[in-house]
């Protein structure tokens, strides 16, 4: 039971990450209808900037928090103008050509940035210093760190900022009104292109913050994260339902837990030992002689999870768990 | 032999379509030699990817060309395809099939999984499909790397080398083959299977292109509810083209397999299937010839960078700036933006589509 407190953390944890670069994926989604496939690489770029400050930071004696704002305070802006610079390049002048155009752009920006950064910090694994306290607290049974518990705290702060920005201010407003449709939006004095590239700007500044927290739980951080950690949170934006904020949340948390339960358990249960503890009367333990006491699937399929998710929801339920019915016209 | 003018765009009269198919024909296996010769057998080599990536650009060019399906995992039919060569001649298993039996069934593999692909993900279009594909090639590459405990079947991320090489009228084509007392090198004989192998995949296309189902395939691309309301069992076709497609992919996947004598997950991320897209879209999506000339820039370009990288720098700046392989990257990148952004339809797109952008263009 412990063990399954354990993962439900941990899922929570990841969870409240994948939830934030959601967000981005989801916002851009909804305004322009476009998969930014990008927004890992801006995540990666906010990861390893601020672990760079971080580390300069490390030896010189101040406060641990302090040296980690510091990061942020830097990875935030240049993650801004990174999604900004995006934005203006690859997909402003593709706004009106096929769906195609602005995915193959996406991806050769992603490519880009990659390399860049790869120029730039080099191909070995950064590690995040040991600046902030690692004494687990125990609670319920499951282990859990101050960094764990600030990362879930930080992001239910921003994603309830994130709300009222957009429900409760002009801006918002005008975001909702430019998601529905661009160009009655203009009619009423949106400036359409000042809010799209908002949007980017401001996914990007939720996609630092994710990166500072991705490498602090994982403490390490290279020029390659960006991919697969992009991949899971555009998951967790169509689990929940692609263009929906609260969904990207939902998603975000639901996929965390999925994953972490399933890495911890998927062992178990392809393991005929297992089952024949489990089952009635030992079923299967013939099986069990016979493959002796190992699962046949490992921790190291954690990966697929995502993607059978997806698969799943994209089969049974397109439009995700909070979404609309998507139209029928592509 | 009516079929062979129709490669040409305009029908010629037929002496002079059969005199320029010579022509062509002589420069094409003149070409090897010309490249040996000259610049060394690895830019033959490169020329016998080169031919691969166009047999998988064709494949593709059916899925996402034609019948408009945003394929972004089209790597893991090649996969299927290169691990069954792997595993029925190597001495994984100790099973040493011939060639000519091993491809068919390799295309039949890779069409199933086409299916399988194909089957839970038809009500889906657009950027949903190109997602969910994606899942799928990775799906497949997870499995390939991990599939060697507790039993093994792929090896892992070692993958399985010793292939047997293919042999063709009971020559293997790992030996040069001695003609006339004048030896010619393995690599040139791959060359000429590869390259007949793709003009076959390229006049299977163009054929399928005019048929009938090559007709509901564009039908579907452009609005798939006119296509059923006009008889066309969208279902059907949809899976008929993941699963050419697929079968395209598992013969290039077997040729990979027999002309590298190695396969690993390694060699079938999701970069290559970004590759293969991008000389599908870069080429001009649906047009067979364009997507040929895509295949082949896209395959040989970077290499010819690759070689240029160090002169070019020591001549430009009299030291190694750029490690030539991320220039090459950062290159690779720079132009997908740079056509997209200046040329959205392709670089040679069929005169329909060059219409319709033009129309879209002044319109909207």
């Amino acid at each position: 039971m412990d063990i399954f407190i354990q993962q439900i953390v941990n899922g929570l944890v990841l969870g409240s990450i994948y939830a934030l670069v959601a967000l981005g994926y989801t916002m851009v989604y909804g305004i322009m209808g476009l998969i930014n496939f990008a927004h890992g690489e801006v995540v990666m770029i906010g990861a390893l900037t601020a672990l760079s400050v971080i580390n300069k930071l490390a030896g010189s004696g101040l406060p641990g928090p302090v040296v980690v704002l510091a990061g942020l305070a830097v990875a935030v802006p240049v993650c801004m103008a990174t999604g900004f610079i995006i934005e203006r390049i690859a997909y402003r002048p593709l706004r009106h050509a096929p769906r195609l155009a602005p995915l193959i752009t996406a991806i050769g920006v992603s490519i880009l940035l990659q390399q860049v950064a790869m120029l730039f910090w080099g191909r070995n694994y950064h590690t995040f210093p040991a600046v902030l306290p690692s004494a687990p607290h125990q609670i319920f049974g499951a282990a859990l760190t101050d960094v764990q518990i600030i990362i879930v705290l930080l992001a239910a702060a921003t994603m309830s900022g994130l709300w009222l920005l957009v429900n409760r201010t002009r801006l918002g407003r005008a975001m909702r009104a430019t998601s529905e449709h661009p160009a009655i939006a203009s009619l009423m004095g949106v400036d359409v292109n000042r809010i799209i590239a908002f949007t980017f700007v401001l996914g990007s500044a939720l996609a630092a913050l994710a990166g500072v927290m991705v490498s602090a739980n994982y403490s390490t951080a290279h020029y390659h994260m960006g991919f697969l950690l992009g991949l899971k949170a555009f998951t967790a934006a169509v689990l929940g339902g692609i263009g929906n904020l609260g969904g990207a949340m939902l998603g975000g948390v639901l996929l965390g837990i999925i994953e972490s339960l399933g890495a911890g358990y998927i062992g178990d249960l392809t393991n005929f030992c297992w089952w024949s503890n489990h089952l009635p009367g030992g079923t299967g333990a013939g099986l069990c002689e016979q493959f002796g006491d190992r699962g046949f699937l490992g921790s190291n399929y954690k990966d697929i999870f995502a993607f059978f998710v997806l698969i799943l929801v994209l089969v049974f339920r397109p439009s995700g768990l909070m979404g609309e019915k998507v139209a029928e016209r592509a | 032999m009516k079929p062979l003018a129709n490669l040409l765009p305009h029908p010629l009269p037929p002496a002079a379509a059969y005199g320029g198919a010579a022509l062509a024909a002589l420069a094409l296996a003149a070409v090897p030699f010309v490249l040996g010769m000259n610049f060394g057998n690895s830019w033959v080599r490169i020329v016998d990817f080169a031919l691969l990536y166009a047999m998988l650009a064709l494949g593709l060019n059916i899925v996402v060309g034609f019948a408009g399906l945003l394929d972004l995992g089209y790597i893991a039919f090649y996969a299927v395809g290169a691990y069954l060569y792997a595993l029925l001649a190597s001495p994984q298993f100790g099973l040493h099939w011939p060639l000519w039996a091993i491809l068919p069934l390799g295309a039949t593999c890779a069409a199933a999984f086409g299916v399988l692909l194909g089957a839970p993900t038809l009500r889906l279009r657009g950027d949903y499909l190109a997602i969910v594909t994606l899942g799928f090639g990775e799906i497949i590459r997870i499995f390939l790397n991990n599939l060697n405990a507790p039993v093994n079947i792929t090896n892992g991320p070692q993958g399985i080398a010793n292939i047997d090489s293919m042999s063709v009228a009971g020559h293997a084509l790992e030996k040069p083959l001695v003609v006339f007392g004048f030896p010619i090198p393995s690599l040139y004989l791959f060359y000429y299977l590869f390259l007949a192998l793709a003009v076959l995949t390229m006049f299977i296309c163009i054929r399928l292109e005019d048929s009938r189902i090559g007709r509901a395939w564009v039908a579907i691309r452009e609005d798939e509810i006119a296509a059923k309301a006009c008889g066309i069992n969208t279902r059907n076709i949809k899976l008929l083209a993941f699963a050419m497609g697929a079968s395209f992919g598992g013969v290039a996947g077997g040729l990979f397999a027999g002309f590298q004598q190695f396969v690993s997950p390694e060699s079938f991320g999701l970069l290559e299937s970004i590759m293969v897209l991008c000389m599908v879209v870069l080429g001009g999506m649906g047009h067979i010839p364009g997507v040929v000339l895509g295949a082949l820039l896209l395959a040989i370009l970077p290499e010819a960078l690759r070689y240029a990288a160090r002169p070019a720098q020591m001549w430009l700046f009299g030291r190694m700036l750029l490690d030539p392989e991320a220039l090459r990257m950062l290159l690779f990148g720079g132009a997908l933006i740079a056509v997209m952004l200046f040329r959205p339809a392709g670089l040679w797109p069929s005169a329909v589509r060059r219409r319709e952008f033009a129309a879209s263009g002044n319109g909207t």
